[in-house]
């Protein structure tokens, strides 16, 4: 086998953990949970920023390290754990494929993003490309989250975790998006979550209930009639 | 054909048939430490077989040979396997005779025979536990296949004494695709062996139990047998796990007869370590349906498979 540096190998480490967590997700029936792997996700994210910021020197990196740890540790699932509270949405309905179903479409996605991420993996230049096939599958996975749920509240659990990967991708093909970007991101990503945060209200309002599936059938006054 | 090769496959043959039951007993003896329980003598398994042994044979009227050889086969295919296994050293005889896929199927080749027994006396008990038991085996294999996949592939060989010896004395440092093999292989080691997630080893009065329920019918020397094999496939899948994830201490290569003596305190070790882990594992979760059962090995194969695309793409 060919020996590779040590933090390398602890980077490895954090890829192949934030693979893992995004099967988790997949696999994650209540939502109380599900926002608890999207806090470790943002966990594993941070190591791996801060170890990346150690081994290459790039300062900014400390800078989004930080943002990461202040928003996607701490203030998102702080804010998504009082909405769970509040809105009192603690189970997920039986998601659209059972669970082994969805575990071979992500191991089928998985093949589908490293595919995928070749090329690019070719193209790039850094120590971390390799890991770049891991943060496509991420986001593809935080994708067929958000298709397989119907509850309003693990569809934006999948959409923040998309953003994980998408900032994880960044990483691991340019060491970081220009600050600007990152912190316009990370700007939309809280602003999301709190617009949403209402949105829930209004839904539940409007249906008594979080599941998406009302609001496919357009004819409100049928289903206001009705559903009550 | 040296003659090391000849007294390590001996010994370990040897040890695998003498150790088995007490690493059975020592289980049983941690299972009834951590559930408050006062323990049962380390040496109940020895004595429950020798017991049987002395026993006269009752065998169901409509009994075909079939059900009176099983044990035989189920009991020899364990002992070969456990002659395939490199628990103390990696010159076996049996390294070119087979490889780690050929152990698979030695496996399966036992459990195909336990479950036509079970089916031959057309007991209620018995078909029904031969068919929970051929469901889990379908789903527990590909996952076995797939974790033994991984370490061939980071040793570029299927036979089973030349992974350990390469993975033994690589480099030492992280290698994630090994750690989610890992675990695939405790979740693969746990349905296999009848152990508590997916069957109770310890009653056999359950409606839900698979391995004791394909059991019922036999007696005496027969059951001894079947329950000698039980625990030297226990045995055989913790020294299976040893040589994929904890190859240290075992004699490779050119070492002398010192380091084939000295892996025999090392492997002792190694057993007592892996008894009081899955007496742990036994003792804190519970008793899973039997229709979550394949959502369980699903979740094992996705483990490997993950291993696997870890490994291909980030090479670790």
């Amino acid at each position: 086998m060919v020996t590779i540096p040590f933090a390398l190998q602890l980077l490895n480490l954090c890829a192949a953990l934030l693979l893992l967590l995004s099967f988790a997700m997949l696999a994650q029936r209540r939502i109380v949970n599900l926002v608890k792997l999207l806090a470790l996700q943002g966990a594993v994210l941070l190591a791996a920023t801060l170890l990346l910021a150690w081994r290459t020197g790039q300062h900014h990196l400390y800078l989004s390290a930080a943002l990461t740890l202040a928003l996607k540790v701490v203030l998102l699932p702080w804010i998504l754990h009082r909405l769970i509270r509040r809105l009192e949405v603690y189970w997920d309905t039986e998601p659209l494929l059972n669970i082994s179903g969805t575990m071979l479409v992500g191991v089928l996605v998985v093949v589908f993003a490293f595919g995928l991420a070749q090329p690019i993996s070719a193209l790039a230049s850094t120590a971390t490309r390799s890991s770049i096939g891991i943060a496509v599958a991420v986001m593809l996975l935080s994708f067929v989250t958000m298709i397989t749920r119907r509850k309003a509240m693990s569809q934006v659990v999948g959409f923040l975790s998309m953003e994980n990967g998408l900032f994880f991708g960044a990483m691991s093909a340019t060491y970081g998006m220009p600050m600007v970007v990152e912190f316009g991101v990370a700007l939309d990503v809280l602003v999301a979550v709190l617009v949403l945060g209402i949105f829930f209200f209004q839904i539940r309002e409007q249906f008594d209930s979080l599941d998406l599936h009302h609001l496919e059938s357009l004819k409100e006054s049928h289903s206001l009639e009705e559903d009550g | 054909m040296k003659p090391i090769e000849i007294v390590t496959q001996v010994l370990e043959v040897i040890a695998a048939l003498a150790a088995a039951p007490l690493f059975l007993g020592w289980i049983n003896q941690c299972r009834a430490w951590l559930q408050n329980r006062s323990a049962p003598s380390l040496w109940l398994p020895y004595r429950g077989i020798h017991k049987l042994f002395h026993k006269d044979a009752v065998i169901a009227e409509h009994a075909s040979p079939l059900f009176r050889v099983a044990p035989y086969i189920v009991f020899g295919a364990m002992v070969v396997a456990a002659g395939i296994i490199p628990s103390m050293g990696t010159r076996l005889l049996f390294t070119n005779a087979a490889d780690a896929i050929a152990l698979v199927g030695l496996l399966a080749t036992a459990r195909v025979f336990l479950s036509l027994a079970a089916m031959d006396i057309g007991t209620a008990f018995g078909t029904l536990g031969a068919r929970r038991e051929m469901m889990v085996g379908f789903l527990a294999e590909p996952a076995l296949l797939m974790v033994i996949f991984v370490a061939s592939l980071i040793s570029a060989t299927t036979a089973l004494p030349a992974i350990t010896e390469s993975l033994a004395t690589q480099q030492l440092g992280l290698y994630p695709s090994l750690a989610f093999t890992a675990i695939a292989f405790t979740m693969v080691l746990l349905a296999e062996n009848a152990r508590i997630p997916i069957d109770n080893p310890a009653t056999h009065l359950e409606l839900t139990m698979i391995h004791e329920a394909m059991l019922l019918e036999y007696s005496a020397r027969h059951l001894a047998l079947m329950e000698w094999a039980a625990a030297l496939k226990l045995f055989n899948y913790a020294c299976i796990g040893f040589a994929l994830f904890a190859p240290w201490g075992v004699s490779t290569g050119a070492s002398g007869p010192g380091a084939l003596l000295a892996s025999i305190p090392l492997l002792a070790a190694k057993l007592a370590l892996a008894g009081g882990a899955l007496a742990l594992i036994e003792t804190v979760s519970a008793k899973l349906r039997v229709f979550r059962a394949p959502e369980f090995l699903a979740i094992a194969f996705l483990f490997a498979v993950l291993g696997l695309l870890v490994h291909l793409l980030l090479g670790a």
